[in-house]
Formats: structure tokens, sequence, C-alpha cells
């Protein structure tokens, strides 16, 4: 039975959820992936400001279908989230305390999630249908030129997703394996 | 022998279709596979992952949204008869001008940069498309068209193995891609392996080996064989659906052979997210 699991994190619920937990998400969510961290961390190394405050967010790796007219979004499943592992811990530093993807994510990320206490959420790689279905609102907040890879502030409800990494250290990927594994 | 004419705007008309159809409609032998492993699968998670790519692909289809975001880059394979003429245009354009209009009218996202290490920026029409192209007997034209989305393609492997390392470095030169690839290419995957050739040739067969039937073994009954075991060893790895533990990694592995240089074992492994989307026509 999935939780129900208000967005922004609260340091009560980052307490509370365990790699494997599966979980409804509602609330808003920034949507960047590539390009978008790319200039993030320019921004950053120039001292500039961030399109967003990171502060407590959550970020979607996603970049989504054109919609269709009337509809809020097109399809909008995850990202593989290892090509943002190089930006991340930047971003975790910055106070960013979640993170929607799929994929593994580097030992440099993970250590980074246990120091500043983030965590690392999968969604269903290949939803995108399904997922689009469950963004109410979208609007790009920056980088509009990047077309498919610009910033976006979207509002979810009951957004499926899955807890891979926790503040603990828990990994659902490694263990999920291990588990099923046979020799 | 008279040669049939094609005119080059009707090639556009089928890739166009075959684009935004490719894009919404699952194939019936990858949602049958689906379907099977969301039985057979024990982990309870990944029950519940598949039913979920399932009732994805009933959205897709029923709203004629794109299954993923990632309409992908549009691998075309053409079988072009030698009795067949192209007329009003070249065959590569007018392939590239359906990819055009099938992803601009049908609201599929376009994936495609140009200058591939530096700027980056988006051709706006995820043109061009890459082009495959066989000379058959004949006067027919085939036509299969397969997005292949960023996610599974980056985990593309090509292994030059020595002679000697002979069956036992082709299964471990595979099942080791698939193990590497883990959760990122969207599993339950298929798997396309290419042995023999040349390295380009090797990673063409493999990504050839994608759009055949799945459960569908080779002809031949000693690949038929090496498919099941990849297949059967892959499946014990216990990477699972969408890599949370499981039994179901792949739903199928398709091997295809060519003879090759008596110094070279080429391997290459092309893999397929779930969503293993293709469509194909003949004019």
């Amino acid at each position: 039975m999935a939780k129900k699991i208000a967005l922004p994190l609260t340091d009560r619920t980052l307490d509370e959820l365990r790699a494997g937990d599966d979980v409804l998400l509602s609330g808003v969510i920034y949507v960047a992936r590539d390009a978008a961290h790319r200039r993030m961390i320019e921004a950053l190394d120039q001292g500039k400001p961030l399109p967003f405050d990171v502060k407590g967010q959550t970020v979607y790796y996603m970049g989504p279908s054109p919609a269709k007219p009337g509809q809020v979004i097109g399809s909008a499943g995850p990202t593989t989230s290892g090509r943002m592992d190089i930006y991340a811990p930047r971003l975790i530093a910055e106070g960013l305390k979640g993170m929607i993807g799929k994929g593994m994510r580097s030992r440099t990320v993970k250590e980074a999630m246990k120091q500043h206490r983030a965590v690392y959420f999968a969604a269903i790689g290949g939803a995108g249908a399904l997922i689009s279905k469950k963004i109410k609102k979208s609007e790009v907040v920056a980088y509009g030129e990047l077309g498919a890879e610009a910033v976006l502030r979207i509002e979810v409800e009951d957004f499926p997703a899955i807890v891979v990494n926790d503040i603990y250290g828990g990994d659902l990927y490694e263990e999920g394996k291990a588990r099923y594994r046979r020799p | 022998m008279p040669q049939r004419e094609i005119d080059a705007s009707s090639i556009s008309q089928a890739v166009a279709g075959l684009c935004q159809e490719a894009n919404y409609f699952l194939p019936p032998d990858v949602t049958g596979s689906l379907k099977e492993a969301a039985q057979s699968e024990e982990s309870s998670l990944g029950r519940e992952i598949l039913k979920q790519i399932l009732e994805n692909a009933e959205i897709a289809a029923r709203e004629r949204l794109p299954l993923c975001q990632d309409c992908g880059c549009a691998v075309v394979l053409l079988e072009v008869g030698q009795d067949v003429h192209v007329s009003g245009g070249g065959i590569d354009e007018a392939v590239g001008e359906g990819v055009r209009r099938g992803y601009t009218e049908g609201y599929l996202r376009k994936s495609m940069v140009r200058q591939p290490f530096s700027a980056r920026v988006n051709t706006k029409d995820n043109c061009p498309p890459v082009i495959h192209t066989r000379m058959v007997p004949g006067d027919r034209l085939k036509i299969v068209l397969m997005p292949k989305g960023g996610g599974s393609e980056n985990m593309t492997r090509l292994f030059m193995l020595l002679p000697g390392q002979a069956r036992q470095g082709v299964i471990d030169a595979v099942v080791r891609a698939v193990d590497e690839a883990g959760s990122n290419p969207c599993p339950p995957v298929v798997v396309g392996v290419g042995i023999g050739g040349t390295a380009d040739k090797a990673v063409l067969l493999a990504k050839e080996a994608l759009v055949r039937t799945l459960g569908q073994p080779h002809p031949d009954p000693e690949m038929a064989d090496l498919e099941k075991e990849l297949l059967q060893k892959i499946n014990a790895l216990g990477i699972g659906p969408q890599g949370f533990g499981g039994r179901t990694t792949a739903l199928a592995v398709h091997v295809e052979v060519f003879p090759c240089h008596i110094a070279s074992l080429p391997v290459a492994v092309s893999i397929q997210c779930h969503s293993a989307r293709h469509r194909e026509t003949v004019l």
C-alpha cells in the first residue's frame, strides 16, 4: 500500500522514508534535466542566483513530449539520473532534499544524500503517459529556449514513485538485486 | 525486368504514419510478454510495476499519447527491392521528411541535437533519422521504424573477443553488459546480440535483432539454444522490473550471427527498454 507524501519534503518525512517504500507524491516539483543542470551549475560558479530556490525542494529529471491542445503536459516519465550525478552533489549541498529519476546514482551522490539528508525516488521509466495524468499544472520557470529541457514548475497529485536511496544509506537497487540474484 | 515506380511523397507519408503509430501503440508481442511477466514475477513490487507499465500502454493507445516522453532517435531499417525506382526525390530525404512530419504533427518529442560534443542545439524536427539500407531482390520497399530511446541506447556495448573465448566468452560478455546496465535501460529489456562480422556489422546485427517478434526463437537450433541460455542467465541476475529486484530482467534475447575474420570474434549488445517500439510497412 503506497504512502501519501506531501511536497516539499519535511524533516519528519525524510526521517520516515526508507528504501523500497512505495509512495504517492503530491505538491510542487521542479523539472530539470541535462542542459538545465549544466546552466544551473554555471550560475552557481558565477555567483548568480539559481532560477528557483532549491532549498527543501524536489527536482524531477524529465523532459516531456509536447502537450496537445488542452493538455497540461505531454508524456512525462523520468530520464536516466546518472547523467546528473556530476551536478547533483552541488545542488544537494545547496539544500535540495529530493530527486526523482530512474537508474543508479554514483557513490558521490549517495554520500551527499546521507551527509545532507536528501532522498532519491525512482519513477517508472517508460510510463510517461500514465505519469502525465498525475501532473495538474505545469509552467516554464527558466531556460524556455531549451524546449523539452527547460526548467518547469509542476504540481502533482498522487505521483507514483519508489524510494531508492534514503537518508540512512539504504539502496533499493542493491538490496532488491541481492534478494533475487541466483548464483 | 520492368522497374516499379514509388513516389518519394508516398515514402514520406508512410514514415510519418509509422513514427506516430510506433510511439502510441506497443506491439502486441511486447504487450503479451509483459502480461505473462506480470503473472509470473516473484517480486510483488515487480508485479505492480509491470501492471503500471501495461496501464501506461492502455492510456497511450486510447489517447494517442507517446508511450514514453523519449520518442527516440528515429532508426529506420530499409529493404529496397532492386527493381524499385524512387521518383520525385531522394529516398533518404523522403524518409527524413516523414520523420519531420510524423514527430511534429504527432506531438512527439524531438530529441536530436547538432554538434554532439559542443553546442548540442536541438534540430527541432527529430531529424536526421539514422537509416540503414539493404538492397534485396524484388520490387517492394520495406520500412521498419524503431524509435530508440537514449537511456537504453547508452547501454550498448561492443566486445572484440579473442576467438579462443568462444561460446562462454560470448555468454559472459552479454550477461556482463546487461548486469552493468542495471536499472538504467528501463528493464524488463529486450536484448539484441550481434555476433561476428566486423565491429560495425556486429552492432548493426544487434540492433536488427531488436525488431524480431518476441518469443520467436532463432531458426538455427544452436542460436536458439544460446538465446535460451542467455535469457536464463540474465534473469538470474536479480535486477528485475525497473531494477527494483525480481526475476524479469529481460523479456527476450535475440541473437543474430554473421561470418567473421579468422582473427576476430566481435560481440555487440544492443538493449531495448520495455517500451520496445517498432512498426513496419511494405510499399
